[in-house]
């Protein structure tokens, strides 16, 4: 087994190094925006910075235990782990903690854990280990309906829980199944649900139906391969039920903070005055993030510099609204440099992906990429006013324990096993 | 395709976040700036506005606490309106309007509610004021002139505005500048340096601390008092003398150039523009458009000197070697030119030498005069450019760049002047008017007075100022240091004769002041205003010009009264007493002084704006005022010397 003496040397320290950067930028961001008056004691955990140096540290005890378990662990147990995660989540109902209208929590004498930040590794992994399977063949749809109650199901408890943010997560699983060979249908289906969508509520569902039916009509008319008359015809019948479906949903199933957020990024309300009332409302947050950020200009206002970070006027600027902080204290420069970092773990860890030679790795650590891509698209994305508003974390970046750890566990168990790719022929 | 999904997503973001990040940060405009960021609240600290004194070190101008009520409308309790209005002196209606207003500001932020209360009224409020949650009062200081003297020239402060603050940042939102006078044109020095707190503000615009310890926070630096060369006593015996009649007088030391009185009347009282009533009051002087109260009339009233004038043409001769002292002119009662006629009230055939000359301010010497000194090169166009220059060396024709807020240059034309008018030939002839001080010369009184400054200081002057002295500092070397005029000293003399003469055989005689040789020249000026669109002459201005003692001269003066008729009417009158006052303290010519009280002019101002054809110089008859009205006048002078 001499392969096993230098397998330190194996782990892929570009991704290593880049998962240090984050952390330690996060955290002194966190430092930034959570500390008060003008003695700052690293070591006090009734302090959030305090409490994320010690959440770090034990997130390297954390890494250590994961690169030690043997990397076959990890596949053959996935069912496992996954189930169990799934338990923790449905234990939620029972003895779960609400904190901010969401029963995500645990509480652990004075701690609270957030199992949803685990599942996502879970899910991962369970998925990685379906697909995988020598038996399953993504083309076909039993299977796909299988990998989607996978997929579901975590998505499903963590909604229940009233926490939709987590719950859109799931929703990057989408990627790794294309990529592994989900019919192109899928794709032109998002593509067309998300669209009919974005249009129904812009511009009501009669306009967008006849739209839709003009287009689909269109089309019939320019291929030259007539496919049956039927198709064309089923389609647009279920195209105008969605568009008229989701303006239902919109109105009927939606929350009304979840209607006000989508009616101000769509622009649908007319009415100034109750914009003006919306904006204070619920785009208070956004609107303090977006002039935190912008305050800072080229160059920031320098750590533990800015004003606005200082003044607390971005709530949640420890958590969710952190990259606001940066965005004050290190300006353009500062920003850029985050946005370039994490394009650039997100690259390396598609890249190594492709060249795991197990599909199961492959699979995972495509699932990997994707959630950290979906959670950075997203995070920043609201920050900076893109999308509206969605509360999830930024990875490595936001406060919180059980975030950080979810993450690390999510990134690390791919470390493992690309480390240990060699040993797979 | 199904490889590269993932990785082009991951790309489109960054790219897409990296250009909202530039258009967030660099595109949009954000300074970072201090002063600009509004989580950070900036505190004032206001100093002590500087006091001004007189050149004896009577206090003129000091401050006033004043009291505004402030409210923060969500701290607002019920209360019981019926009393806070009546403490307040509003009505219940005022009271909901204001508070409306001041919620619509803000709710959480202080407004003034009512600014400016009394004295009084805060003291009764003040004892009461617990009982009204969300009301408090805030001092500020405001001026209080001592005196009711002096309004052109110290002029007054008030709240700064939009174009202010964008030319200068030290300015904002509701300080105070200086708008007039003194206050405006030491400012600078009178005002200080506002000190500065930066607190950190948060979300709520609640203070949390002092932003960074303090650590850019800066202390106010005072004002500093200011002395001023201006002689209480002097300034209000002018401004009593000048009591319904409207012009200027301007007495300057010769030997210093330091402004003693500048009196401009119609004056007002400088109080009336401060407090709550200062808008109300400014308003009403602004629109005054017939007495102009706040028009300037020693700075900014342009006029054509008139006989006084002939002093400058008498020196430009002599420097230009064109007379000789002796030299004596005849005079037709009058003098003929070409196939015109300029009077004069010499009887015919009088022989003036130069002395006579300015002692019967002949029209036909200083005719002969000045068309020599225009006719002494081979042409006029040359001439009269060596004139104006003699003339402009005695700071006429431009401004006299001291630190006064107010000025106008007046005129003294050169050949390009007439360019216009007279594009190709330029005979002496054409502009024979400047002879006498009329035509196209035009000045200011302070102009003139130190016109005769000059002449008293036989060759140079100090260009007048209004500054004596402030503590710790210098004050310009352009006021200590002397100016030369082109004449040379010795060609002072005969003219000062003259100026003498006019005192002791002339056009003064009668205005003479036992103890002092004074030396003078009296001016009356035709002068014409447009009623209707057509040109109606009115009576003349009155003229004085003097400066006294002849020897070491301690005052010059120039006075100015309009439609005063001949020189020595009302103005001679008036110079003859302010140099008494000034130079022996007291008065004895009480029968000019009484004749000065008793006389008004306003029903000669009334005519113009009569509608009505009037009358003008010798035909009219003067006001007379009632007894009662001249008797307070005395009264004010009696105090004035206890």
């Amino acid at each position: 087994m001499f392969r096993q003496t230098d397998r330190h040397f194996k782990f892929d320290w570009v991704t290593i190094i880049l998962f240090l950067i984050l952390v330690v930028f996060g955290w002194m961001n966190i430092l930034s925006a959570s500390h008060t008056g003008t003695t700052i004691n690293y070591l006090d955990i009734s302090q959030p910075y305090g409490k994320q140096l010690m959440f770090i540290g034990l997130t390297v005890l954390l890494i250590i235990f994961i690169l030690s378990i043997d990397a076959k662990f990890y596949e053959r147990f996935s069912s496992l782990i996954f189930i169990f995660s799934m338990l923790s989540l449905a234990g939620l109902f029972l003895f779960g903690k609400n904190v901010n209208g969401a029963t995500s929590w645990y509480g652990i004498g004075g701690m609270t854990l957030q199992p949803s930040e685990f599942a996502k590794a879970a899910t991962a992994l369970a998925v990685a280990k379906y697909i995988s399977d020598l038996n399953t063949d993504i083309r076909n749809f039993k299977d796909q309906i299988r990998i989607f109650i996978i997929i579901i199901i975590p998505a499903l408890l963590i909604l229940l829980q009233n926490d939709a943010g987590s719950t859109l997560v799931y929703g990057s699983f989408f990627f790794v199944l294309y990529r592994e060979g989900l019919p192109k249908i899928y794709l032109i289906l998002a593509l067309a649900l998300v669209s009919i969508s974005v249009l129904a509520l812009k511009f009501g569902p009669i306009l967008t139906s006849v739209l839709v039916v003009i287009f689909i009509v269109a089309n019939y008319f320019i291929k030259k391969k007539k496919p049956v008359i039927l198709q064309p015809i089923l389609t647009a019948i279920a195209c105008i039920v969605i568009a008229f479906g989701i303006k239902f949903f919109y109105q009927n199933v939606l929350q009304a903070h979840q209607q006000d957020r989508i009616s101000l990024w769509l622009r649908l309300e007319k009415d100034p005055q109750k914009i003006a009332q919306m904006r204070r409302d619920i785009l208070y947050n956004l609107y303090e993030s977006e002039k935190a950020i912008s305050s800072g200009g080229f160059s920031g206002k320098g750590f533990l510099e800015g004003t606005r970070t200082t003044g607390k006027f971005v709530p949640e600027q420890h958590t969710d609204y952190i990259f606001s902080t940066v965005g004050e204290e290190w300006g353009f420069l500062g920003s850029i440099f985050v946005i370039i970092v994490f394009v650039l773990l997100l690259l390396r860890i598609l890249r190594l992906a492709e060249l795991q030679k197990s599909q199961f790795s492959r699979v995972y650590g495509y699932s990997v990429a994707s959630i950290l891509f979906f959670h950075f698209m997203i995070n920043i994305g609201m920050v900076m006013g893109l999308i509206p508003t969605i509360g999830i974390p930024l990875p490595f970046f936001s406060y919180g324990g059980s975030g950080l750890w979810g993450f690390t566990i999510l990134l690390f168990i791919f470390i493992k096993l690309d480390s240990n790719r060699i040993n797979e022929w | 395709m199904r490889q590269i999904l993932l990785f082009i997503s991951i790309i489109f973001v960054g790219i897409l976040f990296s250009a909202r990040l530039f258009y967030l940060q660099v595109y949009q405009d954000n300074t970072n700036n201090l002063y600009e960021d509004n989580a950070i609240r900036k505190v004032y600290d206001y100093p002590k506005r500087g006091f001004v004194y007189d050149r004896n070190g009577k206090l003129l101008v000091s401050n006033q606490p004043s009291y505004d009520v402030m409210v923060i409308p969500r701290e607002v309790k019920p209360l019981d309106t019926l009393e806070f209005c009546s403490l307040l002196k509003i009505d219940k209606e005022q009271f909901i309007k204001t508070y409306e207003k001041a919620y619509r500001y803000s709710p959480r932020l202080p407004y003034v509610f009512l600014p400016q209360l009394s004295k009084e009224d805060y003291a009764v409020l003040q004892e009461k004021m617990r009982k009204f949650e969300g009301f408090y009062i805030q001092k500020r200081s405001l001026r209080n002139y001592e005196t009711t003297i002096g309004a052109n020239v110290l002029g007054d402060i008030g709240e700064v505005n939009q174009r202010i603050m964008s030319k200068n940042p030290y300015y904002k939102m509701g300080d105070l500048i200086g708008m007039q006078g003194i206050e405006a044109s030491y400012e600078k020095t009178l005002r200080g340096v506002k000190g500065i707190k930066f607190i950190q503000k948060d979300r709520f615009n609640r203070n949390i601390g002092p932003y960074k310890d303090g650590k850019f926070d800066t202390l106010p630096e005072s004002g500093k008092d200011i002395k001023t060369t201006i002689d209480a006593t002097l300034q209000a015996y002018g401004e009593i003398l000048m009591t319904n009649k409207r012009g200027g007088i301007i007495a300057i030391e010769p030997s210093s150039g330091e402004i003693l009185s500048m009196v401009a009347a119609p004056t007002y009282n400088p109080n009336l523009l401060v407090g709550r009533e200062r808008s109300k009051n400014f308003t009403k002087l602004y629109n005054d458009s017939i007495a102009k109260p706040l028009f300037n009339r020693s700075l900014q009233g342009v006029y054509e000197p008139g006989s006084p004038f002939k002093l400058m043409n008498a020196l430009v001769a002599l420097q230009e070697g064109v007379i000789s002292t002796d030299e004596k002119i005849t005079c037709y009662a009058g003098y003929k030119y070409g196939n015109r006629f300029m009077k004069c009230h010499c009887r015919v055939g009088t022989r003036n030498d130069m002395v006579h000359g300015i002692q019967e301010s002949c029209n036909a010497y200083f005719a002969t005069v000045y068309r020599r000194i225009l006719d002494k090169p081979e042409n006029a166009s040359i001439g009269i450019n060596v004139w104006s220059n003699h003339v402009k060396s005695f700071g006429l024709g431009n401004f006299l760049n001291n630190d006064l807020y107010v000025g106008q240059k007046g005129r003294i034309p050169d050949r390009d002047y007439y360019k216009g008018i007279y594009p190709n030939t330029f005979y002496s002839t054409y502009t024979i008017s400047n002879a006498i001080g009329q035509g196209e010369v035009a000045t200011t009184p302070i102009q003139l007075a130190n016109m005769v400054a000059a002449i008293a200081n036989r060759g140079y002057y100090f260009t007048p100022h209004i500054i004596k002295e402030i503590k710790d500092e210098t004050i310009d070397s352009n006021f200590t240091t002397p100016k030369y005029t082109t004449i040379d000293k010795q060609h002072f003399e005969p003219v000062i004769e003259g100026m003498q003469h006019v005192y002791t055989h002339g056009t003064a005689k009668h205005l003479q002041i036992p103890g002092i040789e004074i030396c003078g020249k009296t001016g009356t000026v035709e002068n014409f205003a447009k009623i209707d669109s057509t040109r109606v002459q009115l009576t003349d201005h009155s003229i004085f010009v003097a400066f006294a003692p002849k020897n070491n001269p301690k005052i010059a003066i120039a006075v100015f009264v309009e439609n005063g008729y001949w020189g020595g009417r009302f103005a001679g009158r008036i110079a003859s007493l302010m140099i008494e006052k000034y130079i022996k303290g007291e008065v004895t010519r009480t029968d000019l002084e009484n004749w000065i009280l008793n006389h008004s002019l306003e029903e000669e101002y009334a005519k113009p704006y009569s509608g009505e054809p009037f009358d003008i110089n010798g035909k009219t008859k003067l006001q007379v005022i009632p007894t009662d009205e001249a008797n307070k006048l005395k009264e004010q002078i009696k105090k004035l010397d206890s």
